[in-house]
């Protein structure tokens, strides 16, 4: 037996996948003219597929900012947070993230991914029970595992069904932590903070809202969906991350709980990885600066987005969420997704090719992600480059309907 | 997680006691239709991913069927060695015994 064996069916998937096309787990830009465009096999590409929200990887003061930083603290810090890679920036940043949020403490992780593994490890034990919603992101799933909890999830986005397995499980004398997105990543579509408060009052739960694909993007103030929904107050614990509104890499945790700071020594993902580098909390912290100053940013992305879903809804795309930044088109299957994924390539237009088990209810989708620096230009580029898949779809519909005669 | 069980494990004097758990094989099989589109026979020892196909996201939506079904909670940490239809099952009658 060899020591692969074991992915042996999802390596033969990925074999079917590479017959039709490129390799849509392997696509290299190999160049970046800008936030929004980029080189692919040669080919000048418009990218609507970057998380990239506000536009601002290439914004000049956040480069200058990240290039002093590398003159004045070196390349890297070599070390995590509680021994020696704690540098006044990674606490000027800590200290701007808790202004933004109006929160009494924040701590900054090295990634998205660790902010996510490292709030939930440290805030649920074995003794407590999560619940998590259904739709919820690789790193929270990762970060029930590592906490020991109990997890029980809940349907997508249902707060009656939170309430109905919070009563189930009746008081076991742990807490009961519940965890949900301000905007879901594959779908786009929203939750309705306003109603899971509700339920986590009644029940006594502390409640967690992951706002990686929110921040920036809505809210008078773009602190995501909690603010939007006027129940900040009541979100115990958020969590976000640097990889997307703010164009660097990095993550962050933040609560007004008087003890919060006590993850700093109990919460393995941050204690235990070297911290971000002097480069990337400097970008990040002028990135944040430059989106509270800059509001109208917030207002080009939906304009952009409103652009892009009528474009597309006008096409006939069954679309999965209402209008959003993040706008995921249904395919009727892989073999159509895959094919629509790669003729769009060819077309010079990058998209996210998002297939089960990583999407809801087994969808396969083709995901767009708009950015506040898309030129309307651009986005017509994209909906007319479009228009060839709706061929693809309609041959499906026609193979499968003769099949079926 | 327990080893595959047999026929004999659903005549457990223990299980007689409580019918939910006797039933607990035929109720999972039912919640199990629509996830076996080809119509696979199914026994104790079908594999769900191997044999019926269930990624591991579909398998937690089945459990959390089950978990309505049954009026019990799974937590999913306690379904990761899950392999068989019988795995299940085990767990299931745990749970309904436990609750």
């Amino acid at each position: 037996m060899d020591i692969f064996d074991k992915y042996a069916t999802v390596s033969g998937r990925h074999d079917e996948l590479l017959k039709i096309g490129s390799d849509p787990f392997a696509v290299c830009f190999e160049e970046m003219y800008s936030s929004t465009e980029g080189r692919v096999n040669g080919r000048r590409t418009i990218l609507v597929g970057t998380n990239n929200y506000m536009g601002i990887t290439f914004d000049p003061e956040c480069i200058e900012a990240a290039c002093d930083a590398i003159k004045t603290f070196g390349t890297g810090t070599t070390g995590s947070r509680i021994a020696n890679g704690t540098y006044g920036l990674h606490q000027a940043l800590e200290e701007e993230i808790a202004d933004f949020l109006g929160r009494r403490s924040a701590i900054v992780f090295s990634t998205g991914y660790q902010a996510n593994l490292g709030m939930l490890a440290g805030l649920a034990g074995p003794k407590d029970t999560i619940l998590m919603d259904s739709d919820s992101h690789s790193s929270m799933y990762d970060g029930c595992r590592l906490s020991g909890a109990s997890v029980v999830r809940f349907r997508h986005n249902d707060p009656a069904d939170l309430d109905r397995r919070l009563t189930r499980l009746g008081d076991d004398g742990g807490c009961r932590l519940v965890i949900v997105e301000g905007i879901y990543s594959m779908l786009g579509d929203r939750a309705p903070l306003r109603e899971f408060v509700e339920v986590k009052k009644h029940h006594g739960a502390f409640l967690f809202v992951d706002e990686a694909h929110s921040l920036g993007v809505i809210g008078e103030n773009g602190r995501g969906v909690a603010e939007e929904q006027g129940v900040e107050d009541e979100v115990d614990f958020v969590a976000g991350t640097f990889s997307k509104s703010l164009g660097s890499i990095g993550g962050y945790g933040a609560s007004n709980h008087p003890k919060f700071d006590v993850l700093r020594f109990t919460s393995r993902p941050y204690m235990f990885t070297a911290s971000p580098s002097p480069s990337n909390v400097a970008s990040v912290l002028t990135a944040l600066k430059r989106l509270r100053a800059e509001p109208e940013r917030r207002q080009r992305l939906w304009n952009n987005a409103r652009q892009l879903y009528d474009g597309l809804s006008g096409l006939g795309f069954e679309i999965c969420a209402p209008m959003g930044p993040v706008i995921a088109l249904k395919m009727p299957d892989e073999a159509t997704a895959v094919q629509a994924w790669n003729l769009l390539l060819e077309n010079g237009v990058y998209v996210n090719l998002a297939l089960p088990p990583g999407t809801p209810n087994g969808a396969c989708l083709l995901r767009c992600s708009l950015s506040a620096a898309h030129t309307a230009e651009q986005i017509d580029q994209v909906i007319e480059r479009f228009g060839a898949v709706t061929a693809i779809i309609a041959d499906q519909r026609e193979m499968v309907a003769q099949a079926g005669e | 997680m327990a080893a595959c069980g047999t026929e004999a494990d659903f005549l457990d004097a223990k299980e007689i006691m409580s019918p939910n758990a006797l039933n607990a094989y035929d109720e999972v099989l039912a919640l199990l239709t629509r996830y076996n589109p080809n119509n696979i026979e199914i026994s104790g020892e079908t594999n769900l991913n191997s044999d019926l196909n269930i990624d591991s996201v579909s398998a937690m939506d089945l459990i959390m069927e089950i978990e309505d079904r049954f009026e019990i909670d799974i937590p999913i940490n306690l379904v990761s060695d899950v392999q068989s239809v019988q795995d299940l099952v085990d767990v299931v009658k745990s749970r309904v015994e436990a609750a």
